[in-house]
């Protein structure tokens, strides 16, 4: 018997005219963790999450939330589920409280607690001294962390977020991160399409690719490091002079450990090694020992930004 | 802050939330989307509009001496009351479903208001009961008007029976009224297309298909919901046809339908319209 939260994507297919959005998605995610769900612009994120909540119908396939078929019994699939899809609007003549308040009555959470749970959550998103203004005159951010407020008032088992930091500003979206290390903290199920792969990677268990409506890959971040990655990692580095690739394939490329180089902008050249933090070190000591003028490292970029755009540009 | 530290807390308490029947669901959400409305900028315009009218009406009566308060008391409300109060339902509906439906689409509230878990029918029936007590609020507004003038001219005893008669009829046709605006409503995904379509069909659309059939086709134009809303004035004048066929005036076969009959079209197109209405909604997409 299945009782950990879940959610199960079976041959889901959507075709908006004769263009396939989504072809062919199969996916089960089960148990208390987040799964992030990645993808370029247009891959078909959102069509899947609508799908998965019924906003739109599919034409081929079905989905399932904690094993009720979301197409036959919308009702009842949704009950547990807390969801944000595509940046909803609230009605702009009610407030923080008056729309929460809809949103915990119709599904449900006992009149008594209502009043409770909609401060907490509001505390959660830090909008407790919004609560009694006009939704219409809240910023794009604002509305947000109201919509992110209303998909966790009832206190949900599964958590379907789509970009949830979209607008947030920097301080929002450190604090979407630690909403979703509370959840999982709670043991809840959150799938969670983002842009951000430092969010991901920083709060994600797991990982799904789309590209073109297609699954490209879904396991756990570090499956997915190993198997992508091939133990490689990367630093960039800065020059106080352009520097000129003579001296990148004199020096840096011979560098031992180092498998490639490429040139990011005159004074900046991304170095490709294998290895991990010892290599690096040895690596860091090695170019400064050469004296050619490098005035700064930074952390190797995002292993997973590696990844996801290699993937991508393989199917494009 | 209530956050639990422990990495194997259970997840959630036994009791688990049970979200309510749909015939639970209906009235709530009508709660909700009333409070929407009477907080917004349009309930109060439509006030605003109604309470003009009858103040320009009662200086009109008191300055002017009308005939309607020389004559008696049933021409006096079928002139005001019935005369008036189908202007009222079609203000109301146009302003409370217009974009009942469409307005979800168009402002992006659908993809708040559906990520509950509640049918589409319930969102759908919610949306137009809600829609249909705040209409009855600006009615009663109306009516309260004209109560007064007519309790100041006639007195408070000088009710005729026509006037309690033309509440359920009113009601009736505020139904089917909502009913149609509500299909155009779903009819569409950008408001402004439900609103000018109801505006234009309900203002003099339908008076002029009604001629249209009547004259260039010669038959009764049962089918035109303007036609039938006819009765409420008929109810004032004498003698009261109450049967489910027209009285047949100048124009062939059409003058105004038997008070049966008018309500037996009114019923009917607010169920047909109710049904295509919920049918349409169902398979609309958020997109
Ligand atoms: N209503 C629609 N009608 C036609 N095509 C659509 C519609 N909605 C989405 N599409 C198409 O489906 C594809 C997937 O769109 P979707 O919104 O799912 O992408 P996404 O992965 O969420 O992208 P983003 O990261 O930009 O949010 C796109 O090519 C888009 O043009
Ligand atoms: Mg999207």
């Amino acid at each position: 018997m299945m009782n950990k939260p879940n959610i199960e994507i079976v041959s889901l297919t959507k075709k908006f005219g004769s263009f396939k959005a989504l072809d062919n998605l199969d996916l089960q995610i089960e148990g208390t963790k987040c799964v992030g769900f990645l993808g370029p612009n247009g891959a078909g994120k959102t069509t899947a999450l609508k799908l998965l909540t019924d906003m739109i119908f599919p034409t081929k396939g079905e989905c399932f939330i904690n094993g009720i078929s979301v197409q036959k019994e919308r009702k009842l699939a949704l009950a547990d589920a807390g969801l944000l899809i595509e940046s909803p609007e609230i009605y702009p003549s009610l407030t923080p409280y008056e729309g929460l308040e809809m949103v915990a009555d119709l599904r449900g959470v006992p009149p008594r607690e209502i009043k409770d749970r909609i401060s907490e959550v509001l505390a959660e998103v830090k909008m407790e001294s919004w609560a009694d203004k006009k939704i219409g005159e809240f910023s794009k951010g604002m509305k947000q962390r109201i919509n992110i407020a209303a998909s966790l008032v009832h206190d949900p088992d599964v958590v379907i977020l789509d970009e949830p930091a979209t607008g947030l500003d920097p301080r929002g979206m450190a604090e979407v991160r630690e909403i979703v290390r509370k959840l999982k903290k709670r043991n809840r199920l959150i799938f969670m399409s983002s842009h951000i792969l430092q969010e991901v990677t920083e709060v994600c268990d797991e990982v799904a690719l789309i590209n073109k409506g297609k699954l490209l890959f879904y396991d756990t971040l570090g499956n997915v490091i190993d198997k992508f990655s091939d133990g490689h990692s990367s630093v960039d580095v800065g020059f106080a002079e352009p520097v000129n690739e003579a001296l990148i394939n004199r020096g840096l490329s011979a560098i031992s450990g180092v498998t490639s180089s490429e040139v990011l902008d005159p004074k900046r050249v991304r170095l490709r090694f294998k290895g991990g933090t010892e290599t690096q070190k040895k690596l860091l000591e090695e170019i400064v020992g050469l004296h050619i003028g490098v005035v700064s490292f930074s952390e190797p970029s995002s292993t997973l930004e590696d990844i996801y755009m290699k993937q991508i540009e393989r199917g494009d | 802050m209530t956050e639990i530290t422990t990495g194997t807390e259970t997840s959630k308490p036994a009791t688990r939330l049970k979200v309510p029947s749909t015939a639970q669901q209906i009235p709530r959400l009508a709660h909700y989307q009333m409070r929407q409305y009477l907080q917004s900028r349009r309930f109060l315009a439509l006030v605003v509009i109604v309470v003009a009218i009858g103040a320009i009406f009662s200086a009109v009566v008191a300055i002017y001496h009308s005939s309607f308060i020389t004559s008696d008391s049933v021409s006096f409300y079928g002139g005001s009351w019935a005369g008036g109060v189908g202007v009222v339902i079609v203000l109301a509906a146009v302003f409370f479903g217009g974009d009942a439906i469409a307005g979800e689409f168009q402002n992006k509230t659908g993809y708040f208001l559906m990520s509950v878990p509640i049918r589409r029918a319930t969102v759908y029936a919610g949306k137009f009961l809600a829609a249909f007590l705040t209409s009855v609020a600006i009615i009663t507004i109306f009516f309260a008007i004209v109560l007064g003038n007519g309790i100041y001219y006639f007195g408070a005893s000088a009710f005729p029976w026509q006037l309690f008669f033309s509440l359920p009829i009113v009601i009736l046709y505020l139904l089917a009224v909502l009913g149609t605006t509500f299909l155009f409503s779903s009819l569409f995904k950008t408001s402004a297309y439900g609103f000018v379509l109801t505006i234009i069909l309900f203002l003099f659309g339908f008076t002029i298909l009604q001629d249209l059939v009547a004259i260039l086709i010669k038959i009764e134009p049962w089918m035109v919901i303007s036609y039938a809303s006819g009765i409420l004035s008929d109810l004032f004048s004498s003698p009261i046809n109450w049967g489910l066929t027209a009285t047949l005036g100048p124009v062939p076969a059409y003058d105004s339908p038997g008070i049966a009959e008018g309500v037996v079209i009114m019923l009917g197109y607010f169920i047909l319209t109710a049904i295509a209405g919920l049918l349409l909604f169902e398979r609309e997409e958020f997109k």
